[in-house]
């Protein structure tokens, strides 16, 4: 190895989100005080954005924004709180309380995450500490599920390898508690002082007394890690921060190959921001991890850009700075060198729906939840249903990374107990779904998300009950096909990621993406421009009706558009933004 | 000199004697008009006491004939008649909470100037009570709230008259003038309270009490006559007519007299600028925030004000009224001020026809043979009962059919009460205009759907653009503190915040430094928060200096603004004792009253003292006029 190249980090004037951290003491702010301030529900810019710190947004009804101004009141601002819920596990009782919370102080729906994780919507100011109370009562947790520091860790639910998820699902689950910030803030705050056991070793000398890992002033930006299980790469090992991808040898979890530096959001019109998919630079052994991972955050935390937070994330700085100077870095800290990178394959980044059999014998069976909505609908009582489920459970449930619901470890006896009750309660297990729709993905976007400039969870389904029948037309129906929809470019449904991807630049315009990998393994590039729906069927309808005839068997679509020379291949982030 | 003419409406002269009064009293020399007044005197003091004067004829004929000048000051007979004086005394006092009594009181002070009485016009709980030993003639001017209470500024003087302490009055003559609603059970109790009180103490009735519906004004224009016409017969002439008619004519073109009055009778016509639901979506309330271009009228009002909304009735009860009753909706009567409209109109922009009381189902007793109506009519509890929460549609659907024609219904009915409603603007603010905030009330009673009359045809059938019939109502009883400096403690939950409106934004224009603390309550933040943003802009720029708000409907426990005075009692009483003026708006039967008890307990905890002096604390602050309540 060559000597090491000497880099500064980016330096500039810190962003006043970076001052704000650093004034915060520790993230405690004004926020104690300004939950009393029965005068307004909302918070200032400057709580709100310790707030997410604390896993929660202040949002607002966007639809009476307008309409509640002319009636001299305030936004209808209400509090999105995300539960950090580690490979998205969750017991029974625990899914009663986050059930409880979100009917009496929610708006009556769970949203499940992209990443695994709860969120409840429509949470009044004043109802925010009993609800966090409630939720950490069950042993979850909302610190850390937003804000610049490591969010929830995300791991597969394995329906066909359940042994092996036993222990990613461990390796998620310490990951998420060894990065979660110390600061008694949150306790403080939420929990009238009691502070939870968390028992933590840093892996270096701590440098900061609250916090060993973040320091003061927290990471520059958000940072997510995610461990993947060929053949499955559902969790999008490629879009995360630092990704984890199992290598199993006869069962057993040997070792992670890693990859860093990924990421999805970008900037309309800003070609110095764009997605980038992380890169694999070697082989460690489970014992690692922690380690490992303490490295690269604190690698990120020095050298990462505080000045421009468009630019903040971590594949910014492996870009600006190299792959080779990373790896170098990394290797400095931990005083040891990675192996290099084993084998792997990836099929897919879709869920496995309906039923299948653990290596113990119980069984697991992947629900569709539409836009990851748990809400009861005329032609579906999923919220009553997973409740009633939930209520006579002897297993647990896995929210995965496409929105869906796992419900995992049922004993065999139990199995036709939990098929009646989805049957009753006309619980989808994605059968008579179109292949499409089984593979749709969505944000929450309006009328809550504060950075939505267009419709998407409450869209997409309008959008794919008119591009259903055109596949039906050229017999596509069953062909996996996956399509992605967010209302702004921040990519939270990971959409350059997409086969067909949707991003929205103002209500009912969107850019179309094509061509990613079906395995999350390309990047898509931009087809057309700020279109609307017509267009959109328009523009769709002869590719797929070229993709049906001229395809080759197994050829996704993603592959197709690329071969048959519609869009080029976008072979790294860096030219995302190329033609 | 005296260049100022008497005229109708200034003096209690008929036009035939103004003719020759206007003539004859420009001509007059200082020196006869000095010689007059003690002759003018003399004579009425000898002809009350029924002395004959021997100049009388000639004066009474002279003057008669309009040749008198010569003859008048031809007597130089009498000129020691000046100096004779005799008591021409008139205490009248008021009780009132929205203003009518008080301005009713007011314009019986002029009247009674005008006749040259020594008038001494003062609110009950301002008036010295040792001073009704010297009162010879005492005039009670009351209106009655609720369940038959009297008006804040009376309560005082109530209890002292109605207690052990109430001095014999043997000397006194008096008469009651009160002030009420039919359709309340109580109608008038505290003007009949004081009538018959005062009676029990000794005291003469010198005119019969009148009682008064919300329609007020030709009775009490009756009544101030008779007071004046009988005091004019009873007690003797002043010593200096002229001057005090002078005075009060004077007093009289002061007034604005470019700008037209406008009253219940004869209302102003304002566009609807501005129609705003306050509640968010989602409310089981609707509040109507309502702006009303005032331009062209010259209207002012005050902070404190009410203004008056004469609302129509709504037209399908007028429809379906017209038709139980098989009438023809054309067809025309005459009202009593003589305008000739469809029976149709008449119904639904003249009359009451959503509240029974005894007086209107007694009237109805002509035009019915039906047993069980004439046997309800015998009962009056059971009467008083069928009434509550029924109109007259319900009326004929269970007694009819009634005999009666669209001619009767003049006489039969009431007319339409206006509906006052707390100004919840400052001209200062919104010159030429005024905002209001009425809350839709609609409820069922009886199996049948019912709308509050003014509050939905203000919410539902009122538009911009529209015109409505409005007047001001001044309320002396609610006002701000006369210094920008003194601070002030606003408690007005739900639609009670409207006047607070007002006064913020008042002090804002006026950029008063006063503190101000606005206690706000309603049933949820989200949707009910009325005028939030307003609120917000004003603390924000410290003119509100702190908003506490309580929603009860949000929380477990239910909420209310007397917890949240409670929560904050030292500072509140810290307040009081630096001179703070305190207002209650709003809801009477509960929220006025649990209001006070808060407060009782406020005082009687900070000073650690008992019940009573607390409530004696309270008392006090009442009567300097710093505990201030607008309820309904």
């Amino acid at each position: 190895m060559t000597s090491k190249k000497k880099v500064e980090p980016i330096g500039g004037k810190p962003s006043d989100v970076e001052d704000l951290k650093v004034a915060s003491n520790y993230l405690r702010g004004s926020l104690a005080e300004q939950l009393h301030n029965r005068v307004t529900g909302g918070l200032s810019e400057l709580d709100n954005r310790l707030l997410k710190f604390h896993g929660s947004y202040m949002q607002d009804d966007r639809d009476l924004r307008k309409e509640r101004e002319k009636q001299k009141l305030e936004p209808a601002f209400q509090f999105m709180l995300r539960v950090v819920t580690p490979g998205g596990v969750a017991t029974p009782e625990q899914w009663l309380v986050i059930d409880e919370l979100a009917q009496k102080y929610g708006n009556g729906t769970i949203r499940v995450t992209t990443r695994q994780a709860f969120q409840l919507h429509g949470v009044l100011k004043w109802n925010l500490k009993q609800t966090i109370k409630g939720i950490n009562d069950t042993l979850l947790t909302t610190l850390a599920a937003c804000g610049d520091v490591s969010r929830n860790v995300m791991c597969n639910p394995n329906p066909l390898q359940s042994k092996v998820h036993e222990e990613v699902y461990h390796w998620s689950k310490e990951l998420t508690k060894h990065l979660a910030p110390r600061t008694p803030a949150y306790h403080e705050i939420w929990l009238d002082g009691e502070k939870l056991e968390n028992p933590y070793k840093p892996y270096s000398e701590p440098a900061d007394p609250v916090e060993p890992i973040y320091g003061h002033v927290y990471l520059p930006r958000k940072f997510k890690i995610g461990i993947a299980v060929p053949p499955s790469n559902d969790i999008d090992v490629y879009s995360q921060d630092l990704g984890f991808i199992a290598v199993v040898e006869k069962d057993q979890l040997v070792g992670f190959n890693v990859t860093v530096g990924g990421g999805m959001g970008m900037t309309h019109g800003d070609t110095n921001t764009y997605p980038q998919l992380g890169k694999v630079i070697g082989f460690i052994t489970p014992d690692k991890t922690l380690e490992l991972a303490e490295k690269v955050v604190t690698i990120q935390r020095d050298y990462g850009n505080r000045s421009v937070r468009k630019n903040a994330r971590f594949k910014y700085t492996i870009d600006r700075h190299g792959l080779d100077w990373f790896k170098e870095e990394l290797q400095d800290r931990l005083g040891w060198e990675l192996a290099p990178a084993r084998e792997f394959a990836f099929e897919s980044s879709g869920d496995r729906y309906g039923w299948a059999k653990n290596y113990d014998g119980t069984w697991n069976v992947t629900l569709f939840v539409r836009s990851g909505r748990i809400a009861d609908t005329e032609q579906e009582q999923l919220m009553t249903g997973l409740r009633e489920i939930a209520k006579v459970l002897k297993g647990d449930f896995r929210l995965t990374a496409n929105q869906n619901v796992m419900i995992g470890n049922i004993p065999a006896k139990q199995k036709a107990a939990i098929n009646k009750l989805l049957k009753k309660y006309n619980i989808s297990i994605g059968e008579e779904l179109s292949g499409l729709r089984r593979n749709a993905l969505s944000c929450v976007a309006l009328p809550t998300c504060g950075l939505a400039m267009a419709e998407a969870e409450r869209y997409l389904p309008t959008l794919l009950d008119k591009l259903e029948p055109i596949l039906e037309k050229y017999g596509l129906r069953d062909s996996e096909i996956n399509v992605r929809m967010t209302g702004c470019p921040n990519g939270c449904a990971r959409p350059a990621l997409g086969e067909i991807s949707f991003i929205g630049k103002s209500p009912g315009k969107y850019n179309m993406y094509l061509g990613a990998g079906f395995a999350g393994e390309r990047l898509n590039k931009m087809y057309k421009e700020n279109i609307g729906e017509e267009e959109i069927i328009a523009t769709l309808e002869p590719i797929i009706e070229h993709y049906a005839k001229d395809r080759k068997k197994g050829e996704h679509f993603g592959d197709f558009v690329i071969r048959a020379g519609y869009i080029k291949a976008t072979t790294d982030g860096t030219n995302f933004h190329s033609a | 000199m005296y260049s100022l003419q008497l005229l109708v409406t200034n003096s209690p002269f008929s036009e035939e004697q103004l003719q020759h009064l206007n003539a004859l009293l420009p001509t007059l020399t200082e020196a006869q008009i000095h010689w007059l007044s003690g002759y003018l005197a003399f004579y009425r003091n000898e002809n009350t006491q029924g002395a004959t004067l021997q100049a009388l004829p000639v004066a009474e004929q002279a003057i008669g004939a309009n040749s008198g000048i010569a003859t008048v000051s031809g007597i130089a007979a009498v000129p020691n008649v000046a100096a004779v004086q005799v008591p021409k005394e008139a205490t009248i006092l008021f009780g009132s909470q929205t203003g009518n009594a008080q301005r009713l009181a007011g314009r019986l002070a002029d009247r009674l100037k005008a006749d040259g009485f020594d008038v001494t016009l003062s609110a009950m709980n301002k008036f010295k009570t040792n001073e009704l030993k010297k009162a010879v003639h005492l005039f009670v001017l009351v209106s009655t709230h609720g369940e038959g209470d009297p008006p804040d500024n009376a309560i005082s003087f109530y209890e002292f008259l109605h207690g052990k302490r109430a001095p014999e009055l043997k000397h006194l003559k008096y008469s009651v003038l009160a002030l009420g609603d039919t359709s309340y059970e109580f109608f008038c109790k505290t003007g009949q309270d004081f009538d018959q009180r005062l009676e029990e103490l000794g005291a003469e009735r010198l005119v019969g009490r009148v009682d008064c519906d919300v329609d007020y004004e030709e009775a009490a224009s009756g009544w101030i006559q008779a007071v004046a016409d009988k005091l004019s017969s009873a007690s003797a002439a002043a010593a200096q007519p002229l001057q005090a008619a002078a005075a009060a004519a004077a007093a009289t073109t002061e007034a604005p007299s470019a700008a037209v009055v406008y009253t219940r009778n004869k209302p102003f016509q304002a566009e609807v600028i501005e129609s705003i639901n306050l509640n968010g979506r989602g409310s089981d309330r609707e509040t109507r925030h309502l702006e009303l271009s005032l331009e062209g009228s010259g209207i002012a009002y005050e902070p404190g004000d009410a203004l008056g909304i004469v609302p129509h009735n709504d037209p399908q009860l007028v429809a379906e009224l017209i038709e139980t009753l098989g009438w023809k909706a054309s067809e025309q009567v005459t009202t009593k001020e003589g305008d000739v409209l469809t029976i149709e109109e008449a119904l639904t922009t003249q009359y009451e026809i959503t509240v029974l009381s005894k007086t209107l189902l007694e009237k109805f007793a002509p035009f019915s043979k039906n047993e069980q109506f004439n046997q309800l009519l015998t009962d009056s509890a059971k009467l008083r009962e069928y009434a509550k929460g029924r109109d007259l549609l319900d009326l004929l659907n269970d007694y009819g059919p009634f005999t009666w024609q669209p001619s009767d219904v003049v006489n039969v009915l009431r007319k339409i009460p206006a509906r006052l409603y707390s100004i919840a603007s400052s001209i200062k603010a919104h010159p030429d205009e005024v905002h209001l905030t009425i809350r839709k009330v609609q409820y069922e009673s009886h199996g049948r759907e019912r709308n509050g009359v003014c509050s939905v045809y203000v919410s539902e059938r009122l538009e911009v653009g529209d015109k409505v019939s409005v007047f001001v109502q001044s309320n002396p009883n609610f006002k701000l503190p006369a210094s920008d400096e003194t601070p002030i403690i606003m408690v007005g939950p739900g639609t009670g915040v409207a006047p607070f409106r007002a006064f913020m934004e008042e002090r804002e224009e006026a950029g008063a430094s006063g503190k101000s603390w606005l206690f706000f309550g309603d049933r949820h933040y989200v949707t009910d928060f009325l005028y939030q943003t307003d609120w917000q802009r004003m603390l924000n720029d410290g003119v509100l200096t702190k908003l506490e708000v309580a929603f009860s409907r949000d929380t477990e426990q239910k909420v209310y603004v007397q917890h949240r005075l409670l929560e904050h009692a030292a500072e509140l009483y810290a307040w009081l004792e630096e001179g703070a003026h305190i207002y209650i708006c709003g809801d009477e039967k509960h929220m006025a009253h649990d209001v006070h008890k808060a407060l009782l307990q406020i005082v009687k905890e900070q000073r650690n003292v008992s019940e009573e002096a607390a409530a004696a604390y309270l008392n006090e602050l009442q009567d300097a006029g710093r505990y201030q309540r607008d309820v309904y």
